[in-house]
């Protein structure tokens, strides 16, 4: 018996009882559009929060003043245990590491901002001219904040794009002035809309020279210092020089957290990755019981064909033959599940997408095979045991029965 | 040396704790071309002797020669061989693939031995045309009469050009006239050399046997040549 007249004697078989086949399909079909499902929206989730990180851009390491660790007695912690300030020196001390290209100072605060007769709140970010390169920003209007020394508080900002059209409206910002808090600045440029970074809005930001925030809000410690190394290879070793300077500053005491994006991405791309094969194990349960559903099937196949066995071997068909052709139905009915679930699947997923523009939810290559291997694997395994009780048959039994 | 030589044949069926002797020491050769009829009443082992003789069942003791060859020590591939090649069956309730039309049913035994395509089409198309089926070459057995459905099953039977014919009470499930339309078919072929072998319980159709051979509980009890006495009108 050739391949071909099995297969095809195969698929007559699958066709010659419908209903069976296609409650068959649809069972199977269920469990891989399940998988494809539930991948879609894992991985969907797992790479809008990694674009939501990249939006900061990849070779970036945060200095934060403060640091959780568990430390001897040294000269540091004996004086004092409270975190000294990270400063706008300590920035500039930064940007002398060989790895590092540009830096950039945060002080964050909420303030006033008013201008005309109108008047909000708002975050205002005071920062340095490289803060501009190193979150990627572009300029609508103006410019962004001088190349000035850090320590000199110009009397300048810089405004989001929803911020400028809500105070100005129609009217050109730059060049006017506003004020925020309890200072007269000038507006120097407007930023083009760049939206949700992080859960914060640019464009509702105004942003001004560390300095001047400093004065604003009357401290000395920086939020935060972002510094981009020369490559995403130099990250690790950019981290121990900027380790090494900070201890340099602090007599030997390392009393900032240092964290890169990769850290960060990478905890995040772990935790959300296992979610995903969590989910997609789950979907897995339903193929497992598909499979038993194509072997009881197939077992009632070969009961309800008994007659037709022994006739097959009466004619000369070897138990090979027969099991053969029974193992080929059984493969035929998960592919013809396999394909309709993955088609299920992906409308799922389109669905999906359509529903949550934000998500970016495609089902991920490994989890379109994984699912397919194992609908067909299944389906052949558990194929196997009524395949051989087939070709087992007696056939004088066999044809007895009718 | 005759084309079917049993000797001492044993076959013991195991039901529950008691035994049945459905065959026992039973010898009889058959030489090409008989016309053969085995007869009996219910349970007196004649088909328990077809399935044997056909290659489905294996005696408990005892060897059975075809063609000069012990098959009872062959293997179940070889054995199928045998059968696809050899040996044509003819069944009561004619076994025919309830979802293959008639065509496909008789080209069944072609598929299993891996005839190709273009052979199998020429093949089935001479059969459908020698037995008067060309115009039901396309119809489901649900579709064709009792008559229809025993001459399907008679093409499949000797599409392979067998050595021997068994039929298992081949109008057993038709009604008088086509049965007689069934028997005249079978010894057509037989005429043409095939050996035939029929088991029946109708005496009509035994009694046209060359060659009748009567058992009882197992054995056989009387082996009636008639081709040697004066043939019937």
């Amino acid at each position: 018996m050739s391949p071909a007249d099995t297969l095809r004697f195969a698929t007559r078989a699958a066709l010659g009882y419908p209903l069976r086949t296609a409650l068959m399909v649809l069972a199977m079909s269920i469990g891989v559009a399940a998988v494809v499902v539930l991948t879609a929206l894992g991985d969907g989730a797992r790479r809008y929060v990694i674009n939501e990180f990249s939006a900061l851009g990849t070779n970036l390491i945060i200095v934060l003043p403060g640091r959780t660790a568990t430390g001897g007695l040294g000269l540091g912690n004996l004086i004092t245990s409270t975190p000294r300030d990270l400063t706008v020196r300590d920035a500039e001390a930064l940007l002398r590491a060989p790895l590092v290209t540009r830096i950039a100072p945060l002080s964050v605060g909420n303030s006033e901002i008013a201008y005309g007769g109108r008047l909000r709140e708002a975050m205002a970010v005071g920062t340095s001219a490289d803060y501009l390169a190193i979150r990627d920003f572009h300029m609508a209007q103006g410019q962004f904040l001088p190349r000035e020394d850090l320590g000199r508080a110009s009397a300048v900002a810089v405004l989001g794009a929803t911020l400028r059209d809500e105070l100005f409206g129609a009217e050109a910002a730059v060049g006017r002035m506003i004020r925020v808090g309890d200072r007269r600045l000038r507006v120097i440029g407007v930023l083009q809309k760049s939206g949700q970074a992080l859960g914060m809005n640019t464009d509702e930001l105004v942003f001004v020279p560390v300095a001047t925030a400093q004065a604003m809000f009357n401290t000395n410690t920086l939020f935060r210092v972002i510094i981009e190394a020369r490559s995403r290879d130099a990250l690790t070793p950019a981290k121990r020089q900027l380790e090494d300077i900070m201890r340099g500053r602090r007599e030997g005491e390392l009393d900032v957290t240092l964290i890169t994006q990769d850290a960060v991405l990478g905890t995040f791309d772990r935790i959300l990755g296992a979610l995903t094969l969590g989910v997609a194990g789950i979907a897995a349960i339903s193929l497992a019981v598909a499979g038993i559903l194509v072997m009881n099937v197939m077992l009632v196949a070969v009961t309800q064909r008994t007659g037709e066995i022994g006739l097959l071997k009466a004619l000369g068909a070897t138990g090979s033959n027969i099991r053969l052709a029974f193992l080929t139905e059984a493969a035929l009915l998960s592919l013809a599940g396999a394909f309709t679930g993955l088609g299920l699947g992906h409308l799922g997923a389109w669905g999906l997408r359509l529903a949550f523009p934000i998500l970016p939810a495609w089902p991920p290559d490994w989890a379109v095979f994984a699912g397919l291997g194992t609908a067909l694997s299944t389906g052949i395994l558990f194929g196997v045991m009524p395949a051989r009780r087939a070709a087992r048959l007696d056939p004088v039994q066999a044809l007895a029965k009718r | 040396m005759a084309q079917i030589e049993l000797d001492g044949i044993e076959r013991i069926f195991t039901l529950g704790d008691s035994q049945v002797h459905a065959l026992h020491a039973v010898s009889v050769s058959i030489e090409a071309g008989e016309y053969v009829a085995v007869m009996g009443p219910s349970g007196s082992g004649k088909s328990t002797m077809l399935n044997l003789l056909g290659l489905l069942d294996h005696p408990n003791a005892g060897t059975y020669r075809l063609e000069g060859r012990d098959v009872t020590t062959l293997s179940p591939d070889e054995q199928a061989e045998v059968r696809r090649s050899r040996i044509g069956f003819v069944f009561q309730s004619f076994h025919l693939v309830p979802r293959l039309t008639a065509a496909e049913n008789i080209a069944l035994p072609l598929m299993l031995a891996g005839v190709n395509l273009a052979e199998r089409a020429k093949r089935v198309a001479r059969a459908l045309k020698d037995f008067g089926l060309e115009s039901r070459a396309g119809h489901r057995p649900d579709e064709l009469s009792g008559g229809q459905r025993q001459r399907v099953a008679i093409a499949r039977a000797t599409i392979m050009r067998p050595a021997m014919i068994l039929a298992d009470e081949p109008t057993g499930n038709l009604d008088r006239a086509t049965g007689q339309d069934v028997t005249a078919l079978l010894e057509e072929l037989n005429a043409s050399g095939v050996t035939l072998i029929v088991v029946t319980h109708d005496p009509v159709m035994g009694s046209r046997a060359r060659r009748q051979l009567l058992m009882e509980d197992g054995a056989l009890v009387q082996d009636l040549n008639v081709a040697r006495q004066a043939a019937p009108a």
